[in-house]
């Protein structure tokens, strides 16, 4: 019987057991990611642990990304934190909210993840390096403060759930469309505690950033990691990013033993939104067409990269966000919103009347810098739409992709992207 | 280890948002955590919440995101464990840790009503709502043993002092 990509990654991490599936081993993680949310209470659990010192400081990589700039004392007091630890430990990889941006996108643009390793994060979205070929994995922060301590960690090797993607994709599709759609299908516990593996010729369709928004959503799922098995767009990615590390390819056995298996035809896919107030209750856009909206938000780390942005500008090059409606723009990172700048996004998205917030969580967790009052809707590309998630409990949030969020801007309401574009 | 309480009954899919909305984790007290637990869904529930209460859900509990704040604030008001049909992997992993027990008994949880009082017996694997026994999915020995041990963190502690010893 073969072997599964998420058993071989865990193979090759694996200190102390049988890295098979549904079996516990205590396996050594690649980089130990923690936020200024996860993070303050980690250095406390470490520190209760009896641990001075971490394991491996190259390992750790801190981001201050959730409540930055700070929005007040108590905020900027855990980003002293993290700034404290930091340069007590000798932690190389720290990013001040000046210097980084959001996490997830981060990492895979400085380097910090290669095909092959396993990241574990204090953050639910550390699946999204599925996206590179890497299991990333996340925890919370006792969890994260054992990471520190001792660098190993007991897992339970999943289950993998794959998909075989076939097909072309139609317009205005994306990344995102093909994940919610599998949300929908499958149920928001539909993967829990499994691997969620993408492999098929239709993969190719999708560029690094899109993969990025498929795997971040895995844990919408249930997931406890995802994977994109490496083809010639991973390759083409590793090659641009010049690894100074080996790159291991890793991809299941053809006779490896799948817990569930499914072809998606990306022929069928048509722009989705997950409406209030669950990532499980996606219909197509059409469906809900007229809603209308108070904000759009275009974010994230499942869909704030330049492929979204690109999009968005797409949308409303020469056009006016409705009355009535704030469209809001927060480039993932300071790298992206730069190349933005360079390539006239913003100048488009600004004439259009959006506004360009720094790098930041922001809004999506209900944090700042854009959160909703009572009855209000927003179009969100961000990743979850709970109760409550972006402001107040009885305000509602659809989830999109970009194109369907700049359309919404533009319409004032729900509406097909093909619309607004044309 | 036995425990008994008074059941607080919640649905399906409870998230960490709700059980702790983003705005408070700038702050990671427990008693400030709880004055807030369950707003989302329930803004009256820290009110009603005595120590030693029992929280019972359906299918998925946790779900979301990884903020172990959520386990500070049940854990603030005192709540001795959760019982639901099942549970999200992260919000599982992290009661685990800080020692509050997880109890995967959907019979049990589909019979609870609000009010109810529970047994739980972690050694048996059994959890009792009204005089009627339902069984209790059994803890890995790993998990068992961090969970009746009191969590990550005493754990982790006796491996350290392992090893400086062993270097010592």
């Amino acid at each position: 019987m073969g072997l599964t990509a998420a058993e071989k990654i865990f193979e090759a991490h694996t200190v102390e057991g049988t890295p098979r599936a549904g079996q516990f081993v205590t396996a050594r993680v690649d980089r130990v990611l923690l936020n200024d949310v996860s993070g303050p209470v980690a250095f406390r659990q470490m520190r209760a642990m009896g641990a001075e010192r971490v394991a491996d400081p190259s390992r750790v990589v801190l981001v201050n990304d959730h409540f930055v700039p700070p929005k007040d004392v108590a905020s900027a007091a855990n980003l002293t934190v993290m700034r404290q630890f930091a340069r007590e430990q000798g932690i190389e990889h720290f990013y001040d909210f000046t210097e980084g941006g959001i996490e997830h996108t981060l990492l895979p643009e400085r380097g910090l993840v290669a095909p092959g390793e396993l990241i574990a994060g204090g953050d639910s979205h550390t699946c999204t390096y599925g996206a590179f070929a890497a299991l990333g994995t996340g925890l919370g922060s006792t969890d994260m403060a054992a990471l520190l301590a001792l660098g190993e960690l007991w897992f339970q090797v999943p289950h993998t759930l794959r998909y075989d993607v076939v097909g072309s994709k139609r317009p205005f599709v994306s990344g995102k469309d093909l994940i919610l759609y599998l949300i929908g299908r499958f149920g928001v516990d539909g993967a829990t505690y499994m691997c969620m593996e993408f492999a098929g010729d239709g993969m190719a369709q999708f560029n690094m950033d899109e993969r990025m928004a498929i795997c971040n959503m895995a844990v919408e799922a249930g997931a406890k990691t995802c994977i994109v098995e490496p083809d010639e767009v991973t390759r083409r990615w590793a090659s641009g990013m010049a690894f100074n590390r080996p790159v291991r390819e890793v991809r299941s056995d053809p006779d490896a033993e799948f817990a569930a298996r499914h072809t998606v035809k990306l022929d069928e896919l048509v722009p989705l939104v997950a409406c209030p107030h669950s990532p499980g209750n996606v219909r197509p856009v059409e469906e809900v067409r007229g809603v209308r909206v108070h904000q759009v938000y275009i974010g994230n780390c499942s869909n704030g990269t330049l492929t979204d942005l690109r999009q968005a500008a797409q949308v409303v090059r020469g056009k006016r966000v409705a009355k009535g409606v704030r469209a809001i723009v927060v480039p993932a990172t300071q790298a992206i919103y730069r190349q933005a700048m360079a390539e006239g996004l913003l100048a488009v998205l600004m004439e259009a009347g959006f506004i360009v917030s720094a790098p930041t969580c922001g809004a999506c967790f209900g944090g700042h810098m854009g959160v909703l009052d009572r009855g209000e809707v927003a179009v969100a590309t961000t990743n979850r739409n709970f109760r409550g998630r972006m402001g107040h409990p009885e305000s509602q949030v659809y989830l999109a992709n970009a194109y369907v969020a700049a359309a919404a801007a533009i319409a004032g309401e729900l509406v097909a992207p093909q619309a607004v574009a044309a | 280890m036995v425990l008994e309480g008074r059941v607080h009954k919640f649905g399906d899919h409870i998230d960490t948002d709700v059980i702790i909305p983003g705005p408070y984790l700038t702050q990671s007290d427990p008693a400030f955590l709880a004055q807030h637990c369950m707003e989302g869904i329930d803004p009256d529930f820290p009110r009603r919440a005595r120590p030693g209460d029992v929280v019972v859900a359906g299918r998925d509990f946790g779900t979301g995101s990884s903020r172990e704040h959520a386990v500070l604030a049940l854990k603030g008001l005192g709540i001795a464990a959760v019982v639901a049909e099942s549970f999200a992997r992260i919000f599982y992993r992290n009661a685990i840790n800080l020692g509050l027990p997880v109890v995967t008994a959907p019979e049990a949880a589909r019979a609870a009503r609000d009010g109810d009082r529970v047994r739980i017996d972690l050694d048996r694997g059994t959890v009792e709502v009204n005089g009627q026994v339902f069984p209790a999915a059994p803890f890995p020995p790993l998990l068992q043993q961090l969970l009746l041990g009191g969590g990550l963190v005493p754990f982790v502690q006796a491996r350290l002092r392992q090893a400086s010893r062993s270097a010592g």
